[in-house]
């Protein structure tokens, strides 16, 4: 008989359940098997109303992170054989609102990710005759590794501080609040400082850190935040020391 | 729409409150919110390891007090600060200070560790590498360590 492993995984159905409750299947184990790949396989042969989100399958559209083990995963990149011989405990993103199984909302993410304005913001845009707006390699690579996050939300799981503060900006959105602060093209600082300065953005941050050790992108979005905690500060002394050079 | 806005804001609506707590339809699904524990930080080191630093705030302001306290005696006079010393000794203060200095260590440590993470500096376009940031930090405060030292122990 062929090896099994065994995944335990929340089931939530809200027109039926009060509260999650966790179900055990028994799925082949299989070196190059990730943890999305076993619940595919219990959706196409032991039950096909488990329901999550997933997409691509390589670490690039950011649907399917759930809690695996008690850590916050991309499942289509975390091997089964690394929990072997098992169980596996697969549940959802915690410290969201869980709408079915292994389904999160996510709209609250959403408009903070909004709030923060994370597109390029011109004072005045040039003519298109002008051309392109040029960056040097170096210009680049300030802000390169603030943009490679995917928005899987993995950060927010990690984050006691949104679990225990739901208002709190949170991790990926001023991340990405300092990628677009840090590109050279982009004039549109001082108009997110004035969103990301308040106890609900940077301040709310107690820089726990574990945003940083999750992030399947190496984005260090604790990195970013008390980065942009110490430009607040000299914004401010300035602003104290020089009340006359304020906008 | 109450307990979805009060989902959004993580906020609980009251069995009761306000129209009860409504069940499940197509048009008003009933999402689910674990509530946090008090205890979350207790079960994981990581989560206890920055719960500890945040409250070694506390033997540094305590440290800060005692030093004015001990500054107080100075100024007043020899036989002050004889009775301040002659405290010191006392096993509660031994205690008291030896946990404290433990705090405050890990405080340091653990602040000259993220100090690369919050300080960016770029040489010639590169990124200066988190370990001389950090190793910086530790020469600045040797040095400072042994200054501080060399001035007591001179005589």
């Amino acid at each position: 008989m062929a090896e099994t492993i065994k995944l335990e995984v929340t089931r939530y159905a809200p027109e039926r359940h009060q509260a999650p409750t966790s179900q055990s299947f028994e799925v082949p184990y299989r070196k190059d098997w990730v943890v999305l790949d076993a619940l595919n396989y219990i959706k196409d042969n032991l039950d096909g109303s488990l329901s999550y989100r997933w997409s691509c399958r390589m670490g690039i559209c950011g649907s399917c992170g759930m809690m695996v083990n008690g850590e916050p995963k991309l499942t289509c990149a975390t091997f089964l054989s690394k929990y072997a011989p098992g169980p596996v405990r697969v549940e959802p993103l915690r410290y969201f609102p869980v709408v079915r199984d292994l389904i999160i909302e996510m709209t609250d993410f959403m408009a903070k990710l909004r709030s923060v304005k994370p597109w390029i913001i011109r004072e005045e845009e040039k003519p298109l005759s002008e051309g392109e707006y040029l960056q040097t390699p170096e210009q680049l690579d300030t802000y390169k590794q603030f943009s490679m996050c995917i928005n899987c939300m993995l950060c927010y799981a990690a984050c006691p501080v949104y679990g225990l503060d739901p208002l709190f900006s949170g991790p990926a959105a001023i991340a990405l609040a300092q990628r677009y602060n840090l590109d050279s093209r982009d004039q549109g600082a001082e108009e997110r400082m004035g969103i990301l300065s308040q106890h609900a953005g940077i301040w709310g941050c107690t820089f726990v850190g574990e945003c940083t050790r999750v992030c399947p992108k190496h984005v260090d979005p604790a990195g970013a935040i008390q980065q942009y905690k110490l430009t607040a500060a000299k914004e401010w002394f300035k602003s104290l020391l020089m009340p006359w050079g304020a906008k | 729409m109450v307990q979805i806005a009060a989902d959004a804001l993580g906020c609980q609506v009251k069995p009761g409150g306000l129209s009860g707590t409504p069940s499940h339809t197509a048009y008003h699904p009933r999402w689910y919110r674990e509530r946090v524990s008090t205890y979350w930080w207790l079960w994981k080191w990581r989560y206890l390891k920055f719960v500890l630093r945040e409250l070694s705030s506390v033997p540094v302001a305590y440290f800060v007090t005692l030093t004015l306290v001990q500054v107080h005696a100075l100024s007043d006079g020899p036989q002050a600060y004889a009775d301040f010393q002659r405290w010191m000794t006392h096993p509660v203060f031994l205690t008291l200070n030896a946990i404290s200095f433990l705090f405050v260590l890990f405080h340091t440590v653990t602040w000259f560790n993220l100090a690369p993470r919050a300080i960016v500096v770029r040489l010639r376009g590169k990124r200066v590498p988190e370990f001389l940031i950090a190793g910086s930090n530790y020469a600045a405060w040797l040095v400072i360590s042994a200054a501080v030292a060399w001035l007591i122990l001179r005589s």
